[in-house]
């Protein structure tokens, strides 16, 4: 150990931070941290413990200092834990994971602290919003990536997120085409036909009474219908291409947009429609000054549903017949050849495409219902 | 009522009934009632009686089951067809998406005005209910007696020479309330608008009114008409005066006549 700190002297102000004390301890007992011939050198294993020791004292210093001693402490020792296990996979012993629960637990500690800050600027504010979720996420990786590693996880079970993060940038045009095939063709024609389509039909229905009584019931079952019988069938109809993914996206979406419309029409006051009428106002003025900013919120609910519903949609019924492209033409077949990291990476696209996706409706609803409680907060 | 100027609301053996899951309920029962031009006209009972219903049925929200009303020589229908009245509600009712000055623009896009035409009684309306540099602001973004008086230039931006206010200061504090008392009344001063006011509080009715039509519940009906005596030019403390108190007294008397067969 360094002589600047000594066992000692540490003295941890959190309960994270004595818990990573007695962990580092334990793992001290347990040495060594992996069963292999060369395994951890003693420099880097020493700079572990120091990194997790300056991190579980970093309370004690001033508090920015002791932020950025806490970040880089957590996560410095866990990207030496990784580094190491890489060429030494399953032989992780326990010390292994003793030392990176104690490093998540400063992690822990380091959210903590940053939660508890109430920056000044707008601007800090915004990063601040930004850096804990992500220390969040980084944390699912770095202990799936440990994990995997460390018990020498099969490869088809389960690949090291690294291994996924490697086939991605190595299949880089085949994803983008993919996800061209997929989501800018299927998806994106599908999602604004099929809620363009409920949109409609809401208005009908509220426009003329006996669509009402009639289109409702059947807009339900049609979204009843299960998609694994649809698929084929629209393949059947509307060929390999991506239109019968279409036609599968529009049938998914269709009915969300229908319900939610209809209730975010009939969702304006009695004393607000009073008011048009004694403006003696025409169906459509009312239509357009009111009863539509009314049902905004409706409407955007339902955007939000069909943007992760069209991208499941779509990517289901290429299961059923497709071009040898596309994101789940991709899936089913890479599943079929083992090529399990090829499945996870176009997975991680899918997931980051639809956050996007929803991430970019979410933005428009603030903008466009910048009015409601629920946006500008009381 | 003034024998040389037409009638602005003549209405004649009027009866609503609502039917409802309960059986029929009588709101309005014989309701003889004419309102001349320039009259402030107050509606004043206890909740139940009808006053809300009379002034829906003058704007057509409601139609009667029996008798006859007229607006301004024509059907309440036509009146309201003819954009003849504007409206206070309870509540100030402006939408939240709009900023005040749209707020107040609203009537204005439907009746198809001229952009110039809006601006300027846009500014003219904000100006009489003293609300000039808000006209950015979203409704939410103001007190309660501030939207009421939003709602009431949205109302006086119409132009109508009707006015009919629902409890327009019912939510309002007692403050706000004599405020907007006063400058309702130096409103209705330099506009010579007719209005038709109700409300459930005796000074307030004795303070703006002409004539004070008190009604009764169950089912509802005029049971008792007062014309005030006071000068038309009224300041606050007028309601210190003998002459005030005379009157809310025939007014209470009025009310608790009204509730004695049942209590």
């Amino acid at each position: 150990m360094s002589d600047l700190l000594s066992l000692s002297s540490i003295t941890p102000r959190s309960w994270q931070g004595y818990a990573a004390l007695v962990l580092l301890a334990v793992a001290l007992l347990l040495w060594p941290l992996v069963d292999a011939a060369p395994g951890y050198g003693v420099g880097t294993a020493a700079l572990i413990f120091f990194l997790l020791l300056l991190a579980i004292e970093a309370d004690n210093f001033p508090p920015a200092i002791g932020l950025v001693l806490l970040f880089l402490g957590a996560h410095g020792a866990a990207w030496l834990l990784l580094a190491g296990i890489n060429g030494n996979e399953g032989t992780a012993r326990a010390s292994f994971y003793l030392l990176l629960a104690a490093a998540w637990l400063l992690a822990w500690r380091c959210v903590t602290v940053l939660s508890a800050l109430r920056p000044a600027s707008r601007w800090a504010a915004t990063a601040l919003r930004l850096i804990i979720p992500a220390i969040f996420g980084a944390w699912i990786l770095i202990i799936w990536e440990a994990v995997t590693r460390g018990a020498g996880i099969p490869f088809i079970l389960l690949p090291p997120p690294s291994a996924i993060g490697v086939r991605i940038a190595n299949s880089l045009p085949v994803l983008a085409a993919d996800v061209r095939q997929t989501i800018f063709k299927a998806v994106i024609f599908g999602y604004i036909v099929g809620s363009g389509a409920g949109f409609i039909a809401a208005i009908a229905a509220d426009r003329v009474p006996f669509l009402r009584r009639g289109l409702l019931p059947i807009g339900n079952m049609v979204s009843a219908l299960p998609i694994i019988g649809v698929a084929p069938i629209m393949v059947m109809w509307f060929g390999f291409d991506w239109q019968s993914k279409a036609a599968v996206v529009i049938i998914m979406t269709f009915f969300p947009m229908l319900v939610n419309t209809v209730a975010g029409l009939a969702a304006s006051g009695h004393m607000e429609r009073d008011l048009m009428r004694t403006y003696a106002s025409s169906y459509w003025q009312t239509l357009f000054k009111l009863r539509l900013p009314a049902a905004a919120p409706f409407i955007f609910n339902a955007l939000k549903i069909n943007s992760t519903l069209a991208l499941i949609g779509a990517i289901v019924a290429e299961f059923f017949g497709t071009p040898v492209v596309g994101m789940g033409f991709r899936i089913s077949t890479e599943v079929g050849r083992m090529n399990i990291d090829m499945v996870w990476a176009e997975i991680a696209v899918a997931a980051l495409a639809g956050s996007v996706f929803y991430g970019v409706v979410a933005l428009f609803e603030r903008a466009v219902t910048f009015w409601h409680p629920s946006v500008r907060g009381g | 009522m003034t024998g040389q100027s037409p009638a602005v609301v003549s209405a004649s053996k009027l009866g609503l009934t609502f039917q409802t899951s309960d059986g029929p309920v009588q709101a309005l029962s014989n309701v003889d009632l004419t309102i001349g031009k320039g009259e402030f006209v107050s509606f004043i009972g206890p909740s139940g009686c009808g006053k809300t219903t009379l002034l829906r049925v003058i704007a057509d929200l409601e139609k009667p089951t029996s008798g006859s009303i007229s607006v301004n020589g024509i059907t309440p229908e036509q009146a309201r067809q003819s954009r003849a009245y504007g409206y206070v509600f309870q509540a100030a009712a402006l939408y939240p998406w709009r900023t005040i000055e749209r707020n107040v623009a609203l009537p204005l896009e439907i009746m198809g005005l001229s952009k110039t035409e809006q601006a300027a009684r846009i500014k003219r309306t904000l100006d009489l209910v003293n609300l000039s540099g808000f006209e950015q602001k979203y409704p939410w973004q103001l007190s309660g007696g501030m939207q009421q008086r939003a709602s009431i230039a949205r109302a006086l931006a119409f132009d109508a020479d009707l006015l009919l206010m629902d409890e327009p200061f019912g939510a309002l504090d007692e403050i706000v309330r004599d405020h907007l008392n006063e400058q309702l009344l130096e409103l209705w001063e330099r506009t010579n608008k007719t209005i038709c006011f109700v409300t459930h509080s005796i000074p307030e009715a004795v303070y703006l009114s002409t004539r004070i039509i008190v009604m009764s519940p169950r089912p509802g009906r005029v049971s008792d008409v007062i014309e005030s005596t006071l000068p038309k030019k009224r300041p606050l403390d007028i309601r210190e005066t003998p002459e005030f108190l005379a009157i809310a007294a025939r007014v209470r008397d009025g009310l608790r006549a009204g509730h004695s067969y049942e209590d």
